[in-house]
């Protein structure tokens, strides 16, 4: 028997040595097959890879080739051409997973990302890098076509071609409005291609004509059009004079998701493209309550600031999607079950983990919540999301009946 | 079904600040020794069910104020805590509440010392409980 013995008093003496990441998840299989997860289809819609474990592959398919020369002799070094990402996001060690054993950082292979997923009880997953979220901060434009190019095309090739239950929503190289519809126009029908991301932080307003031409193509095409919350703590004259990650991380994450949405609503891109489908991913579900609200209150007072509208600004918000991820804890389950009522979330709602970063939310989180029915937890779970991205719920759904946990993997 | 007492270990090989994580039919039990006391509870966070009993133990953090009031560090306090290594929940690893939210707690494990053993008290198809490594 082993027995740990730890020294009450120092932190550095209790750390429990790391697991193997089958073990560490094993309590997610659990809570899925306690619920029959792994019967019906569930769609993640924010998955993270950790591209720069990769950069050997990604750099050669850099096209720019004074970029590429860069970073050709030593790959490693293009991750130290990426704005930073502060802060402490383990909280001194407190949240750990394999992502901390040295070498092991992320979920650097396909199958093992495949093998959590099953895990936890999810089918099908959206993908997105983690450290080039911070791209569109790059001061260089040519640096940020460049390498979203690259992540783009060494993503389809070495992920979703072969990979079915993997989608992505592409990098989308916004400081550089051309470079960003050569995207769509070339990789908009790779397979596994469900739609164009933008990261929320950066410096580039999403109602400048020049983002016109990449609105059409991406309507015309039937590919929706995503903004990933992020982080801006050095850059921003709000956020630097925050001292904890804690409130950089509240604040951010909706904060840039709400500028673009304020844009997008108020300069009337929806009535201009109606059937373009906007998703916001990563900013918990609170924010959408100050949203919808703020945007009624101030448009009623000066609704010749929004000429182009045609309903209050709320009704154009319950069309769009929303990632539940992170979905907070409100002490009154009530007040959640009001967001969701704000939203129309049982329809709008897509759930999403973020896994494997360290604030990720299982399915479990949406299954459990009492004021869904049924037929409502499964939309949010997948089909809400299966039917935003044009595939077969149906078929799915049928072909997953009464599996168990154990047949997943 | 009644629980029944399961045989852990002699408390003499479960010195003050050691922990033990036993399987117990389906379920996972971490085992505590706070102080001298001793503590047990499933291997289940309150918030998502993540392995919390294998997470870190660690002193309370506790800022420092001077007489002005002013910030002038932080230390481990000696109140001890378990943190969820899937998303930092914190528990007082004494009484299994929530740090943050005290209406939130562990789901304690009945345990007992009789005769200088320990015995866990739960329902399981098998009398010996198998001991989890809870680390490699």
């Amino acid at each position: 028997m082993t027995v740990e013995h730890l020294d009450a008093r120092t932190a550095e003496a209790l750390i429990v040595d790391m697991r193997p990441r089958e073990d560490l998840l094993a309590n997610a299989r659990r809570e899925a097959a306690m619920r029959g997860l792994h019967s019906f289809p569930i769609f993640d819609v924010d998955c993270h890879i950790i591209e720069t474990m990769r950069l050997k592959e990604i750099v050669p398919y850099i096209s720019n080739e004074a970029i590429r020369d860069r970073y050709e002799t030593v790959p490693e070094s293009a991750a130290l051409n990426l704005p930073s990402a502060y802060g402490d996001k383990d909280v001194a060690g407190r949240i750990y997973r394999d992502e901390h054993v040295p070498g092991t950082r992320g979920v650097p292979r396909v199958e093992d990302l495949l093998n959590d997923m099953g895990t936890m009880g999810i089918n099908h997953a959206c993908i997105f890098p983690t450290p080039m979220l911070a791209l569109g901060e790059h001061p260089e434009v040519e640096v940020e076509v460049a390498l979203g190019q690259a992540y783009n095309r060494w993503l389809v090739d070495h992920y979703l071609t072969e990979n079915p239950r993997l989608r992505a929503m592409l990098y989308l190289p916004f400081n550089d409005p051309k470079a960003a519809l050569r995207e769509v126009v070339e990789l908009g029908d790779k397979p596994g291609v469900v739609g164009f991301l933008v990261t929320s932080v950066r410096r580039t307003p999403v109602y400048h004509n020049a983002f016109m031409p990449v609105y059409a193509a991406l309507e015309e095409r039937g590919l929706p059009i995503g903004f990933h919350g992020g982080v801006n703590w050095t850059k921003s004259s709000a956020s630097n004079q925050l001292n904890r990650f804690l409130t950089v991380h509240a604040l951010d994450f909706p904060l840039y998701n709400l500028i673009h949405l304020f844009n997008i609503i108020i300069n009337g891109l929806p009535e201009r493209f109606p059937r373009l489908k906007w998703l916001f991913y990563e900013a918990g579900l609170a924010w959408l309550a100050f949203a919808a609200m703020r945007l009624d209150h101030e448009y009623m007072m000066r609704p010749s600031e929004a000429p182009q509208l045609k309903r209050k600004p709320s009704e154009y918000l319950r069309e769009m999607y929303f990632g539940t991820q992170p979905m907070e804890y409100p002490s009154k389950m009530e007040h959640l079950e009001m967001l969701f009522d704000i939203v129309n979330g049982p329809s709008q709602f897509l759930y999403a983990s973020d896994y494997p970063h360290w604030d990720f939310d299982l399915p479990s989180k949406i299954y459990d919540l009492p004021f869904l029915n049924e037929a409502e937890k499964r939309q949010v779970l997948g089909k809400n999301a299966y039917t935003l991205f044009n595939l077969p719920y149906d078929e799915i759904s049928a072909s997953l009946s009464g599996t168990t946990a154990t047949e997943v993997n | 079904m009644d629980p029944r007492e399961y045989t852990v270990c002699p408390i003499t090989e479960f010195p003050e600040g050691s922990r033990l994580l036993v399987r117990v039919g389906d379920e996972e039990v971490g085992i505590f020794n706070v102080g001298g006391q001793i503590v047990a509870y499933k291997n289940r966070c309150a918030h998502q069910g993540g392995p919390v009993c294998r997470g870190r133990i660690l002193g309370r953090w506790v800022e420092d104020l001077n007489s002005a009031k002013e910030v002038i560090g932080g230390h481990h306090s000696s109140d001890m805590d378990l943190v969820c290594p899937w998303h930092g929940w914190e528990y007082d690893l004494l009484t299994g509440k929530n740090i943050a939210d005290p209406s939130i707690s562990l789901k304690a494990v009945d345990v007992v010392v009789r005769d200088g053993v320990i015995y866990v008290r739960a329902e399981s198809a098998t009398r010996t409980p198998e001991v989890v490594p809870a680390h490699e």
